[in-house]
């Protein structure tokens, strides 16, 4: 028997992966050189967490998905030009700051009171999904501080699986020490769930999907609401990239044979 | 003036601390002789007892939370734990094992006390009583340097960090702090090895091999050779006891229909969306890109890849060796060599 759910998954935006990063000073926090030129992709765990909680939302009809994104309007439209077509949500925009660098507790402040308001959630029916680190800060505390904000007291980490059972209790399998899963039985929603890679591919695009979003998205964008993220007494005391560059020896003229012997010699050396 | 608390937690027998737990209570120690400050050590186990002796040599004061409702990693549980251990201790500065136990339930402790949290650190110095934390950014792209003012600060130590602490073992006891076990609506039901077989994640391997998606890439014959692929990389691996990592591109041509080798698991990735482990020696086969070379390798010392490629700029400046070779004829000679040289 199908159980209809409130998913909400807290997304942000991050420079594409491919990107080359250099730290910059600014006059409230570091950031990134040319950070709003940057091209910008939707944090890879975090949607994971969209593309599992689509596919939970599908198979549950009556449920509802919001995808709650903090960032630059004219970033967050961007990267909505493309998530927009994968799956079907409303979007929850918040006008604030982009990267890595401004303190977590703040940036869950503002995303559990977001959440908190969100018209018509059933907190009883609540999942709130993410990804379990991000891709900037990579902290992996945000999700688990808008829980607590929230008093959730389920809460789980480096989510592979989620099977939900008829009586709206499921199973969790979560990422642990040494490449295995922890599986645990929760009795059902509210629960937090911060996901790591998930199952699922990613959703190609569908038109008439991203036509039906964007209804919505825009006007959420229009009217999303400006926020600053306090520090919190968090100081930087130096921000750089490593420095440290290995003089690679290139090795284009010995045989197979040759470079089995050297490299058996050198895993077996101490 | 600082006070120090350290959190520790039982591995799954209920009664040894784990090796993340002993590498918080050497880098407590350290914060603690680095400040004059006072330290206490909290742990959460079944039976507190053999802890507690095990860090007896230490000699600061022990607290404790046990009990058969605190055995299993849990959020509700280990959450009231660690909040009730903090309060007894009424420390500023929390170190935190980086566990996966810990790091699920850390940050919302934090919140509890009104403290704030920073993870993933790798240094922890104190100099005139400003203490500074060192974390990467940015998936281990960006080094930096952070302080707090705020507290308690809350601060969960990456693993392998620091050395473990080792002291003799002597009767202690640990002062029993007493907590109300929360409603409890999440059972563990134990753990789960992602697939049959050949384990191939050891975190505590020597040697990290590292998989590149050239493995199911068309070979010289014009044609694939993924089974042999997968018999070459789990010889290597039964030969070295090394622990298998693999490129993000590798993984994700299972989502898309591609041959795979089967053992490999979103669980084995490293780089943006994966790992980034620390072992003494890696290296990397069969791969191009800046996933396994710049970010999965940040923390392996020796470094030395395989590649086709002569040119691969992802390579060259973060590998000590680049072998441009075929490793299909590599690993086999090697694989070769290593099972000759058992005794």
């Amino acid at each position: 028997m199908p159980t209809p759910l409130h998913l909400v998954v807290c997304a942000g935006i991050v420079p594409d992966p491919l990107q080359t990063l250099e730290p910059i000073s600014t006059a409230i926090a570091p950031g990134l050189k040319n950070e709003m030129v940057l091209p910008a992709v939707l944090d890879p765990w975090a949607a994971s967490a969209l593309y599992e909680a689509a596919a939970l939302a599908a198979r549950n009809p009556g449920s509802k998905l919001w995808l709650v994104s903090l960032g630059p309007k004219a970033k967050l439209q961007q990267v909505m030009m493309t998530i927009a077509q994968k799956v079907p949500f409303e979007l929850v925009p918040i006008d604030g700051p982009i990267g890595g660098f401004p303190d977590a507790h703040s940036t869950a402040q503002v995303l559990a009171e977001t959440i908190a308001a969100l018209p018509g959630l059933d907190r009883s029916k609540l999942l709130l999904f993410g990804g379990w680190e991000s891709a900037t800060r990579g902290a992996g505390v945000t999700l688990q501080l808008v829980g607590e904000r929230l008093g959730i007291t389920d809460q789980f980490q480096g989510v592979d699986q989620i099977e939900l059972r008829d009586d709206g209790s499921f199973e969790v399998l979560e990422r642990v020490e040494g490449g295995k899963h922890q599986a645990s039985v929760c009795a059902g929603a509210p629960a937090v769930l911060g996901w790591a890679t998930g199952n699922l591919a990613e959703p190609r695009n569908n038109p008439q999907v991203g036509m039906a979003n964007m209804r919505t998205v825009m006007p959420a964008l229009q009217k999303a609401k400006p926020t600053t993220l306090p520090a919190n007494g968090l100081r930087f005391v130096s921000v750089a990239l490593p420095k440290q560059q290995r003089t690679t020896r290139v090795v284009k003229d010995l045989t197979p044979d040759e470079i089995a012997a050297e490299l058996a010699a050198w895993i077996g050396a101490e | 003036m600082e006070t120090i608390l350290v959190l520790t937690h039982a591995d799954d027998s209920g009664a040894s601390l784990t090796k993340p737990s002993l590498e918080a209570v050497t880098a407590g120690l350290s914060l603690a002789a680095q400040l004059q400050a006072p330290l206490t050590i909290g742990i959460v186990a079944v039976d507190p007892a053999t802890a507690a002796n095990t860090l007896a040599s230490t000699g600061v004061r022990l607290i404790a939370v046990s009990g058969e409702a605190f055995a299993q990693p849990r959020y509700a549980t280990d959450a009231a734990a660690c909040e009730a251990l903090c309060r007894a201790a009424n420390a500023t500065m929390v170190l935190v094992p980086g566990s996966s136990r810990f790091a699920r339930v850390a940050a919302g402790v934090a919140h509890r006390l009104n403290g704030f949290i920073d993870t993933h650190i790798t240094g922890i110095n104190a100099a005139a009583e400003n203490i500074e934390v060192t974390r990467w950014f940015y998936r281990q792209r960006i080094e930096v340097v952070l302080s707090r003012d705020s507290r308690p600060w809350f601060v969960l130590l990456d693993a392998g960090t620091h050395a473990p602490f080792i002291g003799e073992a002597a009767a202690a006891i640990a002062e029993q702090i007493a907590v109300q076990p929360p409603t409890i609506r999440t059972t563990v039901a134990g753990l789960r090895a992602p697939q049959q077989g050949a384990q191939t994640i050891r975190p505590d391997a020597r040697l990290l091999f590292v998989a590149g998606a050239g493995w199911t890439k068309k070979q010289p014959d014009g044609q694939t050779h993924v089974p042999e692929a997968g018999d070459l990389i789990l010889g290597l691996l039964r030969a070295t006891s090394a622990s298998l990592g693999s490129s993000k591109s590798l993984v994700d041509q299972g989502g898309e229909g591609h041959s795979v080798l089967p053992f490999l698991t979103h669980l084995n990735q490293i780089g943006q969306t994966g790992a980034t482990p620390r072992h003494p020696k890696g290296l990397s086969t069969c791969c191009h890109g800046e996933e396994p070379h710049v970010v999965g390798w940040r923390f392996i010392a020796e470094r030395r890849a395989i590649s086709l490629d002569p040119n691969c700029g992802w390579a060259r400046g973060k590998a000590d060796v680049v072998y441009v070779a075929d490793a299909f004829q590599v690993i086999a000679k090697l694989n070769a060599l290593l099972e000759a040289a058992k005794p």
